[in-house]
């Protein structure tokens, strides 16, 4: 299962200076350009499913809302705490969109593309840890918004960030055993490149060879984590607004807070893409082969990508209108005693069915095996016994012995 | 101490296995929030289109009624004024210059931003000159704009006088009921029989039919309930 490197262009070398400068700048702005359409994007799916429009009075369909939001983030007034710890406060914004951002860099968004005769990869850094590197940055951001929870000195933002620390910890265990086992049967290489390669091709002659299809268990638990790393519903505990006003961002007003908003977004965005490249291919789709590098061809794969991460994010905001926030200890029941024991099983599982040399079907029979193992089992683990469960049983059995 | 009685044992329903699993119920949950996205929306699109299903106890802006002579039919009895629980209207009375009633407003004064639109003033008018309309969307550019002084609470009474017509288009039982002193005839009046001399007005405190010389009080004036609704 090694790629041979002389094969594909793309992997066969790495980019001038010029063209990486370049490519930074045009990825900065289309994504942060993106990033401010996914809030309108939000606010019309919430009101898609809510039977309503959404905003449409900015513009046609309401396509410059985004625009008119930034102007009123920006003209509204700076507010710090009296006693917040200014350069903390100040740092936790600018910190927490960074990680958001920079974690794109990794990411294969269209192959290779030949201009003026160079041939030129559509990727700001083809590093040979891109996975490790994307699991170390995203998981920076998780200060941030400690940061902006103990800085601002208010209960509300610290439980926020208290809440928020423990969940994005948790997740990150099952995160990267699962991008451990993915790793072992795509060839074994971390670099992003090479796993959308190796999904490259087709089985029976149509059915993409996707991660999807061989590891959906993975694919479920990374999903789960995703959502939970970005703090989406119904993992979104660190901001839940009916219990903690606004979580760790209460205290931050005007830009600070769209910072803050950004980065969820950008985080979606880029989580969506990352899972779009290990589970369904990147950029590959029926007719795109890796060989194509004329211009027209890398739009096309750019745009098959953007796709797919638009797919998961319009599934990712559909969630957020579907399901109600998890309560704490479930959360965190999920992690210790779902996700994690899953993935171990599974990164056996995987290991064992790569020494074996198991056909592709086997893995995924093995992953849905162990799905609806975990799923079936999850109604046997004890869920703990509240302190209002416990009260009511004292109540009931004095009941009883008062008058039987 | 919580009684035994007061105790509700509720017991939790039974799930069966596809509801234990959890998983099953996202999918299923899913599927009703996609229909929704792709179902005929229902927002009412304000400006361009509106709901014209007001009922007629809507209570949107005030107005002030205008008697068939297109008089104001306040009588300046400030008890509005009294009754607004959010000290909002402002009536400044005079002597009347029609000999049918002892006051009149010569400024009235309704300030709309701090008016809670909770209609007191309207069950509190012994002879319906106030009312609230239907119209709920009046802007304005400053706060004294939105001030609405006495011609602007006529106007709106104009204004929808055919949207909401007057509960009681004419004063019962005062003077302005004698024909001597009809300046006009205006459509809905209503002779009414024995007519009153002018010099008994505001005398004594019988009721209607009692004496020849006492006014009959407005029937609109007696307590709730005892109106004909
Ligand atoms: S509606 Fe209520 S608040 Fe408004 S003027 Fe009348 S009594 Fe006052
Ligand atoms: S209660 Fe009626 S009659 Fe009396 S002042 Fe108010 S509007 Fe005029």
């Amino acid at each position: 299962m090694r790629i041979n490197a002389t094969v594909i262009p793309s992997l066969a070398m790495s980019n001038s200076l010029l063209a990486t400068l370049v490519l930074v700048v045009a990825v900065f702005a289309v994504v942060m350009g993106i990033v401010t359409y996914l809030t309108l994007l939000e606010r019309k799916v919430a009101a898609w499913i809510q039977d309503r429009y959404g905003p449409n009075r900015c513009g046609p369909l309401g396509l410059i809302q985004p625009l008119a939001d930034a102007v009123k983030m920006l003209f509204k007034e700076e507010f710090i705490p009296a006693r917040a710890d200014r350069w903390l406060y100040l740092i936790a914004p600018m910190w927490i969109i960074v990680p958001a951002l920079v974690a794109v860099a990794v990411v294969p968004l269209a192959g290779t593309v030949e201009i003026a005769g160079q041939f030129v990869r559509l990727q700001i850094a083809d590093i040979n840890v891109g996975l490790l590197y994307i699991v170390g940055v995203g998981s920076l951001s998780v200060y941030a918004v400690v940061l902006g929870g103990w800085a601002s000195n208010s209960k509300y933002s610290f439980l926020g960030g208290l809440r928020s620390t423990a969940q994005m910890i948790s997740y990150e265990v099952p995160l990267g055993l699962t991008l451990l086992s993915l790793v072992l049967v795509s060839g074994g290489s971390l670099r992003l490149e090479e796993i959308v390669a190796h999904q490259s091709g087709y089985w029976w002659g149509w059915l993409p060879r996707w991660n999807a299809f061989t590891q959906p268990l993975a694919l479920v638990i990374f999903f789960t984590c995703m959502l939970a790393e970005s703090n989406r519903l119904p993992f979104d505990l660190p901001e839940a607004e009916q219990e903690l006003v606004g979580g760790y961002h209460t205290e931050y007003s005007s830009m600070k807070f769209g910072m803050f908003m950004m980065a969820e977004y950008a985080h979606v965005l880029v989580s969506s893409m990352v899972l779009a490249v290990l589970f369904l291919g990147g950029w590959s789709f029926w007719g795109l082969r890796d060989e194509q590098t004329a211009w027209y061809f890398a739009l096309a794969k750019l745009a098959v990508l953007l796709g797919k991460a638009g797919l998961i994010i319009f599934f990712v905001m559909q969630i957020r209108w579907t399901l109600p926030r998890f309560r704490f200890d479930q959360v965190m029941r999920l992690a210790w005693k779902g996700w994690i024991p899953a993935a171990l099983a599974l990164l056996a599982a995987n290991a064992l069915l790569l020494y074996w040399m198991a056909p592709a079907l086997v893995y995924t029979l093995a992953n849905v095996a162990l799905l609806a193992l975990f799923v079936f089992a999850g109604q046997f683990s004890r869920s703990p016994v509240t302190g209002r469960q416990l009260s009511l049983r004292a109540v009931e059995s004095e009941l009883q012995t008062t008058n039987p | 101490m919580i009684r035994d009685e007061d105790i509700i044992r509720i017991e939790e329903p039974k799930l069966s296995l596809a509801e234990r699993l959890y998983l099953p119920q996202i999918l299923g949950g899913l599927w009703v929030t996609l229909r929704h996205v792709f179902k005929r929306k229902i927002t009412v699109q304000y400006p361009e289109q509106r709901r014209s299903m007001y009922r007629d106890n809507y209570r949107g802006v005030h107005r002030l009624n205008k008697d068939a002579q297109g008089r104001v039919k306040c009588v300046a009895c400030f008890m509005c004024e009294t009754a607004c629980p959010a000290h909002c209207i402002h009536i400044v009375g005079a002597e009347s210059p029609w000999p049918d009633r002892e006051k009149y407003p010569v400024r009235f004064d309704i300030d709309e931003l701090r008016c809670i639109y909770c209609g007191m003033c309207e069950e509190a008018c012994p002879v319906d000159a106030i009312e609230l309309t239907p119209l709920h969307d009046m802007v304005g550019q400053s706060r004294a704009e939105m001030v609405f002084d006495k011609e602007k609470l006529l106007g709106v009474f104009d204004q929808t006088r055919d949207l909401k017509p007057p509960k009681n288009p004419r004063i019962v039982g005062y003077a302005i009921d004698n024909p001597d002193y009809q300046l006009g005839e205006g459509p809905g009046r209503v002779p009414l029989t024995p007519p009153l001399s002018p010099k008994s007005r505001g005398q004594g405190s019988g009721g209607r039919g009692q004496s020849e010389s006492v006014p009959a009080p407005d029937p609109r004036a007696l307590p709730p309930g005892k109106e004909s609704r």
